[in-house]
């Protein structure tokens, strides 16, 4: 009965609680809304980073990533790639050939890597291919087709069908090179990646810089289960322990924290709301109170314990937040379902965002715990705001209550 | 046998270095039963009385033994749940929770002391059908007349089946139809249940129906009359 009392006690004075109930679903909602918000914005660049730049795992000689030294290739790597293939728990590799080169336009020239891939290799293990904006990926052009970034064929001024020129040192330690059309340009949303990486047929690399065709600078892993990554990282280590075995998380890091960082900003900005709205239901309570002096004091007087008047106030103060919680948590949740699947573009206010990574086209994401632990906090909230207008309550003696007017 | 035995009972209130005596030295019993009244002029202590009597005001000295149980020796949480089973109050303002039907509020007591629902139930509705209120049941106090919400409050005081009940000046606000309706009523219940009723009062239709009058002046009891 003490919770019915609560309950009805609310609806009392219903647009002192009316006010107090949409503050504290403005503010869920607008918590909910960012959190969701960020969470699909950071989900994506996780993604990005990993399903279109990195891939799971990748393997080198332990001293190619010093100084992306032409020679430190993996001998024989080509075919190291297909025996990790034959592993049941991996779902694509692919080898590359990795050097760093000059690219050159008629126009002007750039410092960039140059990855030989073998195009249908490298399907199974990133998702660049579907992210061709113009010409194709590898697939109309025989002769050395080069596949590049939108950022860098904005900064050479090329188009599709341009002709580029790529320079580099070969493996006798000769300058040479050799001209490329552009076959298709992808947008990878990532201004920098794009710019820095340029990819071309592993066979006509490997000509150019003399290199034998079963070599490979980088074995690319994609696995079936990307959530026992560490465990099948080791597992390679531990089989391949002259090589060196990196997963995104090590070769990336701050991708790896990308949603513990998301995770934190989110909570505090929760957090924040929260401890406002808290004062503001302090307040209310208060006031629910001081008006109630002379039913607080019959209650002492018939006797209702004090704790069974703490908790019918704390009840009645948890109910009133909750009531705002849970509206504000389902506006903010509703406004993510009807927008998660178009997205929302930001590409008009924020478009540098891309240079970093960031797409500027954001799908909110809902994730179950991050409401469980909104939800939870609101609960906290309403609890620690009955504390001092409950107190406060239990001070006065009942014969002296009774008689207030 | 008595079921109050007040003995020397003080209560001074520090008033600015004056020592007001609110109670001064009463010596008081009540037997099972009674229908006693404690009148006199404002500020003759009547309420303050009242007050410790119900165990809501703490005497300066003296003692007050309810059934052969001493009130000053109670802890307060202990004094609490003594009130909820031993004593039953009506206040001059009725004191109604406002967002209770009559029945919730006449429930509302046997509900703190836990009692099974079938019992609360069946209580709830012998007591409104005493006051007459039988088919009211479902309205809140907005919806009832003053005389009414009073009605409510004597069914919520004799809800706990406590074994005195205290009202503070329970006429006040009423008009001569409903003091004469609410008075015929409480001795009924008095009658009926065997339940021991304190008023304290002003009002002289409250003397006449009170089976004992006890007068208090500064304090004091000045007279202490028991009709036939």
């Amino acid at each position: 009965m003490i919770a019915s009392v609560a309950w009805r006690n609310i609806w009392r004075s219903p647009v002192r609680s009316g006010v107090i109930i949409a503050a504290i679903a403005i503010g869920m909602f607008a918590g909910v809304f960012t959190t969701t918000f960020t969470k699909g914005w950071m989900n994506q660049r996780l993604e990005a980073g990993v399903e279109t730049e990195v891939s799971h795992i990748q393997i080198h000689d332990p001293k190619f990533t010093e100084n992306y030294e032409l020679k430190k290739y993996i001998p024989g790597g080509v075919q190291l790639s297909e025996e990790i293939l034959q592993d049941e728990t991996v779902n694509g590799t692919s080898p590359r050939i990795v050097i760093q080169s000059m690219i050159a336009s008629s126009e002007t020239g750039t410092g960039v890597r140059i990855m030989g891939i073998d195009p249908e290799k490298e399907k199974t293990v990133t998702n660049l291919y579907t992210k061709v904006i113009e010409g194709d990926y590898f697939e109309s052009m025989n002769r050395n087709p080069v596949f590049i970034g939108k950022k860098l064929a904005k900064k050479l001024k090329v188009k599709l069908h341009s002709k580029l020129v790529i320079t580099l040192q070969d493996a006798q330690g000769h300058i040479t090179g050799g001209a490329f059309r552009v076959c298709g340009i992808y947008n990878a949303s990532n201004g920098m990646y794009e710019e820095m990486n340029v990819f071309v047929r592993n066979t006509d690399l490997a000509r150019l810089a003399a290199l034998d065709e079963t070599v490979a600078h980088e074995i690319v892993v994609h696995l079936k289960e990307p959530e026992k990554l560490e465990k099948h990282t080791n597992s390679l280590q531990a089989k391949y322990t002259e090589l060196d075995v990196q997963n995104w998380k090590q070769l990336t890091p701050e991708l790896g924290y990308i949603n513990e960082i998301g995770n934190m900003y989110t909570y505090m900005f929760v957090v924040i709301i929260l401890l406002a709205l808290g004062f503001g239901i302090v307040n209310t309570m208060l006031m629910v109170v001081l008006e109630r002096v002379k039913e607080l004091g019959m209650l002492m007087a018939v006797g209702m314990s004090k704790a069974r008047v703490f908790w019918m106030l704390m009840l009645e103060t948890v109910l009133l937040t909750l009531t705002g919680g849970i509206t504000g948590i389902l506006l903010g949740l509703g406004v993510t379902y009807a927008t998660m699947k178009k997205g929302i573009d930001l590409s008009m206010y924020a478009t540098g965002l891309e240079d970093w990574g960031y797409s500027t086209h954001i799908y909110p994401t809902v994730e179950t715990e991050m409401v469980i632990v909104i939800s939870i906090l609101v609960v906290i909230t309403g609890i620690l705001a009955s504390i001092y207008p409950a107190r406060k309550a239990l001070k006065y003696n009942p014969a002296e209550a009774i008689r207030t007017e | 046998m008595n079921i109050i035995d007040i003995k020397n009972l003080y209560k001074t209130y520090n008033d600015s270095e004056v020592k007001v005596h609110a109670v001064n030295g009463v010596d008081l019993s009540f037997e099972k039963g009674e229908f006693a009244a404690i009148v006199g002029p404002s500020g003759s202590g009547k309420t303050t009385l009242l007050n410790m009597l119900g165990g809501l005001d703490q005497p300066t000295e003296g003692s007050i033994l309810i059934d052969g149980t001493d009130l000053s020796q109670l802890k307060s949480s202990q004094l609490i749940d003594f009130r909820m089973r031993n004593i039953g109050f009506v206040f001059q303002a009725y004191n109604l929770i406002p967002v209770l039907t009559a029945k919730e509020n006449v429930e509302f007591i046997m509900h703190l002391q836990n009692r099974p629902k079938a019992e609360r139930e069946s209580r709830t509705m012998e007591l409104l059908k005493a006051v007459g209120l039988e088919g009211r049941e479902n309205s809140r106090p907005n919806k009832l007349s003053g005389g009414q919400q009073q009605r409510v409050a004597v069914a919520r005081a004799l809800a706990s089946k406590p074994k005195f009940v205290l009202a503070d000046e329970p006429t006040a606000n009423l008009d001569s139809k409903s003091t004469e309706n609410l008075l015929d009523i409480m001795e009924e219940l008095n009658r009926k249940e065997n339940v021991t009723f304190i008023f304290s009062t002003h009002d002289q239709r409250v003397m006449n129906k009170a089976h004992r009058v006890i007068t208090l002046e500064d304090g004091k009891i000045i007279s202490d009359v028991r009709k036939n």
